[in-house]
């Protein structure tokens, strides 16, 4: 049974950012008199917490805190049916078929490092290609590479286009009979660049490859449905998505899922232990060594109904605004350059610049100085940074509790860091 | 903060670096980068009867590593090679003379981290990265 969480979103209209900023008990701090009001514009790094969220989580701490799943005793089967209610959420969050088809994890990282190291370690061998692109969070690149290291298979890359866009028609020829995963991000972290992933995984099923898809920018931007996108393998964080640190989700299809052999071993994952050897429980318990991180991952599922309550779509529509509001006046600032294409249709909320030949770090430093938070750096994408011709950029990224305040006053901080290196 | 950050001897390093380019040949010489932002310093040094008579930096990065690079470029030139060993941290910050955030600190001290490693001849891989 899956709980509907879909019910009942907020219809565009009421969509009130300025309301939904007082969810935000970070964003309603008394102000230090000598800083001015805070421009949090870095929540494709971290997005800040909704009392919802932390309040779900105190009072699973105050209320029915106790280790899960064998416990005899009231407390620790309150707990485990808590826990399982999330799985639940989560399940309809992304509308999972089944809740056992949604494994809780740390983080996106791990997520992907669970499906390099269980499926690519029993399905992948010498000879064998899988298919990445040049856009990938290092988090995507990593582990496969270490699994490269172990295995001796052989990694693609698809290109981008002059606007950072997936080459599609080199992504077609680049798949081939030995290609059996193709992994992609759905939302570039670096550049807000939004690929096609329905499109992706036709064409990838077509040439019987299965996809993973790095969900971790778009999960909490936008309605993720991997069954109409029929995605293979689905990951992605919960403290992106206004839920707490170390909740993290993979999603995989039960039959994948299924086939494949534990990440880690220990308490929980069991059927059987004697010391001659294991038998593995079922999925996700198999995927799910030792005490997990309940309380998280319950809130987790709180940040889910919370969104979903808000409507995803109304969300994305209210990204996209400040989006379109922030690249109109961003071009009016001296010696600025925005990576990405100009469509937004074809982007997230995210907006990654250079200013003239001032260093990112130095802008964003600025920035700080007005109480404007970015990000600036490579982003963990330097095969992206190196394919843009850059070291480094400075990225703004909005959400949900974001204004046209935020904007402009990024903006002025932009004209600011001129004026300091003497330009604009 | 930026203003006291950015003050105008920082900027004018920055924009008017001292002792810029590569030294070729040279007595020592090292580069390396701060992975966390992609700063790259490289720094090239003769040394004269134990006297270092030229040094040349070079290399990209943020207005702090540069200014940095340029500033001990300067403490350095014409000084005892034993005296330029003994340069310290402390003593490259309080030229700097600007308050800086541990993430900042890395941009500030790499000129100061191949300039070691340069004369002394090993890596210099930090131990907290």
């Amino acid at each position: 049974m899956v709980v509907d969480v879909r019910a009942a979103p907020v219809p565009p209209t009421l969509f009130d950012a300025d309301q939904v900023r007082r969810d935000f008990p970070i964003l309603n701090q008394q102000k230090a008199a000598d800083r001015p009001r805070l421009a949090f514009l870095d929540s494709a790094a971290s997005s800040q917490k909704p009392a919802v969220v932390i309040d779900a989580m105190s009072e699973y701490y105050e209320s029915i805190n106790a280790n899960i799943h064998r416990g005899v005793y009231q407390l620790s089967e309150a707990a485990t049916a808590k826990y399982e209610e999330a799985r639940h959420i989560m399940a309809a969050f992304i509308n999972a078929r089944q809740a056992r088809e949604c494994i809780f994890v740390r983080n996106t990282t791990e997520a992907i490092n669970l499906v390099v190291w269980s499926w690519g370690r029993a399905n992948l061998n010498r000879g064998d290609r899988i298919l990445l692109t040049q856009m990938e969070h290092h988090s995507n690149l990593v582990p496969w590479h270490m699994l490269a290291e172990e295995r001796g298979i052989e990694i693609d890359y698809v290109p981008l286009t002059s606007d950072q866009q997936l080459d599609m028609h080199a992504f077609q020829e680049l798949l081939n009979n030995n290609t059996r995963l193709v992994g992609v991000t759905h939302i570039s972290n670096a550049i807000g660049t939004l690929n096609d992933i329905g499109t992706i995984a036709r064409l990838a099923h077509q040439a019987g490859a299965i996809v993973l898809v790095d969900g971790a920018q778009s999960v909490p931007h936008m309605l993720v449905d991997v069954q109409a996108l029929d995605i293979d393998f689905l990951a992605f964080s919960g403290h992106k998505m206004v839920g707490p640190m170390g909740s993290g989700l993979l999603y995989g299809k039960r039959e994948l899922l299924e086939s494949m052999p534990p990440f880690m071993g220990g308490g929980s994952m069991i059927r059987k232990v004697t010391l001659e050897g294991t038998t593995f429980a079922d999925v996700p318990a198999r995927f799910e060594a030792g005490t997990p991180a309940v309380a998280d991952q319950i809130g987790m599922a709180a940040a889910a109904q919370y969104l979903t309550g808000l409507g995803l779509g109304n969300i994305r529509a209210h990204e996209l605004d400040l989006l379109d509001y922030a690249m109109e006046h961003l071009t009016e600032v001296p010696g600025l350059t925005m990576f990405g294409s100009a469509d937004l249709s074809k982007r997230s909320g995210v907006i990654s610049f250079t200013l003239g030949d001032i260093h990112p770090h130095d802008v964003a430093a600025i920035l700080d100085g007005e109480n404007v938070a970015v990000r600036a750096g490579h982003h963990c994408a330097q095969p992206l940074m190196k394919e843009m011709g850059v070291v480094a950029t400075t990225r703004a990224s909005f959400y949900l509790y974001n204004t046209r305040a935020d904007v402009d006053q990024l903006i002025a901080a932009l004209h600011k860091a001129n004026s300091v290196f003497g330009l604009g | 903060m930026a203003e006291t950050l950015y003050r105008e001897i920082i900027l004018e390093h920055y924009r008017n670096p001292q002792n810029r380019g590569i030294l070729d040949p040279s007595d020592y010489s090292y580069e390396d980068t701060n992975p966390l932002c992609g700063d790259e310093i490289r720094i090239d040094l003769r040394v004269n009867d134990g006297i270092v008579t030229e040094i040349g930096f070079s290399g990209r990065g943020c207005a702090i590593s540069q200014a940095s690079a340029s500033m001990l470029t300067e403490m350095v030139k014409g000084q005892p090679l034993d005296e330029v060993k003994a340069i310290t941290k402390e003593d490259l910050l309080d030229e700097l003379g600007i308050p800086l955030s541990p993430a900042r600190l890395k941009c500030a001290l790499l000129s100061l981290k191949v300039l070691k490693a340069g004369i002394y001849g090993f890596s210099s891989d930090d131990e907290d990265e």
